[in-house]
């Protein structure tokens, strides 16, 4: 039987597994999101309204509060066409920290109380959503729809010239990588069976946005190391529990100068399945 | 942060309270004009965004206190958060900006997010996560004029704002190091070509900008008169609103943006709550950013296809 302690750490790895692969959907086409934290928020207190006020069950809630977040990340999507790069990340950035104020502000849902009176669900229930999110997206991987993510996200020009519709592929990601961003909301809330508006802060797409870095952008499963990393290495390395955000920080830089891609790629993926089958 | 929400709103005195709240607007938004400044000459010239200003800004702060805490004139206080944070700006520099160069905008974007988040941990472990309070009041005697009360710290607050914008005004306009740093920022590889040793216009932009952080943390902890680790994520992040609104192709559009976006926000305060200010700031720069990506001052310059 494991304890509570470490049930709580596998939670919050597979609660930011699922962050991560917000992120890495959007950024396989290319687009950077310092904003997730803010479709996380849209979840979390959707999911929450909708079982607490409204009697929802839980699982009918985390797919209602999905679908709408995936709207609004299509809403969201379809200006963000028209910037690149670091424009689009600063104002990704600005979208999460408007939802977080919105919150503030939501005096029906706590506002800056927070809110509470959520179910607590299951280990098993938490991992049961982030490990079929993380299949569908590896099977997703080896489809048609992912390499044409990946034309975009290599030259958006001439994956138009060839045909693809740039915008459909662009918009389509940030609503899947919304959706997938509430549904960590979701759980997040009926796990921690409270939430307030700095949960879902800027320091939150921080923590997204380093698990893929670290992990592996380019490949599904690098989000999984990565969340894992981020969560436990520092219930092993006990002397950085101060440290550990300076050594996150650090192991960041050198990633970017030694392993631009991240502990895991293709290569490896493919390295430590063979050597399985063998 | 008590930004004047004091203040009755009796008809009589109404007039006095606007002008009231625009003197305190323009206080914060001076703060927010020189962080906006520290960010857009690293933006304008190198086309980059560094993060890790929000925490060169505050580490400013902590450099400022320390020597205002050892009981040493003020001028020296600031010298010191811009000296400090220069340095740090330039380790940031070599570390984190270098070795990208040659990499897509964002992963030099992604590095200096690794340096904020060591010198916030750095700063939470030396200092404290509680704020520091300053002691004893500095600056504290108030003037009024017309009913409006104005007080010796906001006073300084605007005056150095002032002398360090025209100081970095002459850098940049008048000498031959801010020419290289125009010229850079118009053609890196022209600007080679004619001998401007590019890597040290870099080190010059980060430095430059580095000690407008600095200046700007000592600045908002004697205005506030304490100091925390995480006032770089704060206001630091908002002076990246600053400074889109007043457009990042150009450095100077950060002065028109600063003081407008600090009586924004200190209108928004004392008229619709202050929760609603972030919400504000945050989408006026996103319909900028939509609607008008060269920024208020912005003109329609044929390079900016370039860096968006």
């Amino acid at each position: 039987m494991m304890s509570t302690y470490s049930a709580g750490l596998l939670a919050d790895v597979g609660i930011l597994l699922l962050g991560a692969l917000s992120v890495y959907i959007i950024l396989a086409t290319g687009q950077l999101s310092l904003g997730n934290a803010g479709f996380m928020g849209i979840g979390a207190y959707m999911t929450s309204y909708l079982t607490v006020t409204a009697g929802v069950p839980v699982t009918l809630a985390l797919v209602i509060a999905a679908m709408a977040s995936g709207a609004i990340g299509v809403v969201v999507g379809f200006p963000a066409l028209r910037l690149k790069g670091i424009y689009l990340a600063m104002a990704t950035l600005g979208f999460g920290e408007m939802v977080r104020s919105l919150f503030l502000n939501l005096g029906a849902m706590g506002g800056s109380e927070g809110f509470h009176g959520m179910h607590h669900i299951s280990l098993g229930y938490i991992w049961t959503w982030a490990a079929a999110i993380l299949l569908l997206i590896v099977i997703l991987e080896r489809s048609r729809v992912w390499l044409d993510m990946r034309a975009v996200r290599d030259d958006e020009i001439a994956a138009g010239l060839v045909g693809l519709n740039a915008t459909t592929i662009k918009v389509g990601a940030f609503g899947f990588g919304a959706a997938v961003a509430a549904i960590s909301g979701g759980l997040f809330a009926h796990h921690h069976v409270y939430i307030e508006p700095g949960n879902f802060s800027f320091e939150r797409s921080v923590d997204f946005v380093l698990a893929v870095i670290l992990g592996g952008s380019t490949v599904g499963p690098g989000a999984l190391v990565g969340a894992a990393l981020l969560v436990m290495l520092p219930e092993y390395l006990r002397f950085l529990a101060d440290w550990r955000f300076a050594a996150f920080g650090a192991l960041l830089v050198a990633m970017l100068l030694v392993r631009r891609q991240g502990l895991l790629d293709r290569a490896t993926l493919r390295a430590f399945t063979l050597r399985r089958a063998a | 942060m008590l930004i004047g929400c004091l203040f009755e709103l009796d008809t009589r005195k109404t007039i006095h309270v606007l002008a009231q709240q625009l003197v305190n607007g323009l206080t914060l938004g001076a703060v927010y004009t020189l962080i906006a400044l520290s960010f857009s000459l690293v933006m304008g010239i190198l086309g980059v965004l560094n993060l890790a200003i929000t925490e060169l800004f505050m580490l400013g702060g902590y450099f400022g206190f320390a020597v205002i805490m050892a009981h040493l004139p003020l001028p020296l206080a600031l010298a010191a958060g811009m000296a400090g944070s220069a340095i740090v700006a330039i380790v940031i520099e070599k570390l984190g900006y270098q070795p990208f160069r040659a990499a897509p905008v964002v992963t030099p974007m992604l590095s200096t997010l690794g340096f904020s988040i060591i010198l916030q941990n750095v700063a939470t472990n030396l200092w404290g996560s509680d704020p520091l309070q300053l002691t004893d009041e500095v600056l504290a005697q108030r003037y009024t004029l017309g009913g409006v009360s104005v007080s010796a710290m906001q006073l300084t607050v605007m005056g150095a704002t002032i002398v360090l914008v025209a100081a970095l005004a002459f850098v940049v306009q008048r000498t031959s190091m801010g020419r290289a740093l125009r010229a850079v920022a118009e053609n890196r590889d022209v600007a080679r070509l004619l001998g401007v040793s590019a890597s040290r216009v870099t080190l010059i932009a980060f430095m430059l900008s580095g000690a407008l952080a600095g200046a700007a943390g000592v600045l908002i902890g004697l205005h506030y008169a304490a100091i925390t680790p995480y006032i770089g994520v704060e206001i630091g992040l908002k002076a990246i609103a600053v400074m889109v609104i007043g457009g990042t192709t150009q450095i100077w559009g950060a002065l028109i943006a600063g003081p407008l976006i600090g009586v924004l926000e200190v209108m928004t305060v004392a008229y619709g709550g202050s929760q609603v200010r972030d919400f504000v700031v945050y989408g006026f720069m996103i319909l900028i950013l939509l609607l008008r990506p060269q920024g208020l001052l912005g003109g329609s310059r044929s390079d900016q296809g370039q860096r968006v």
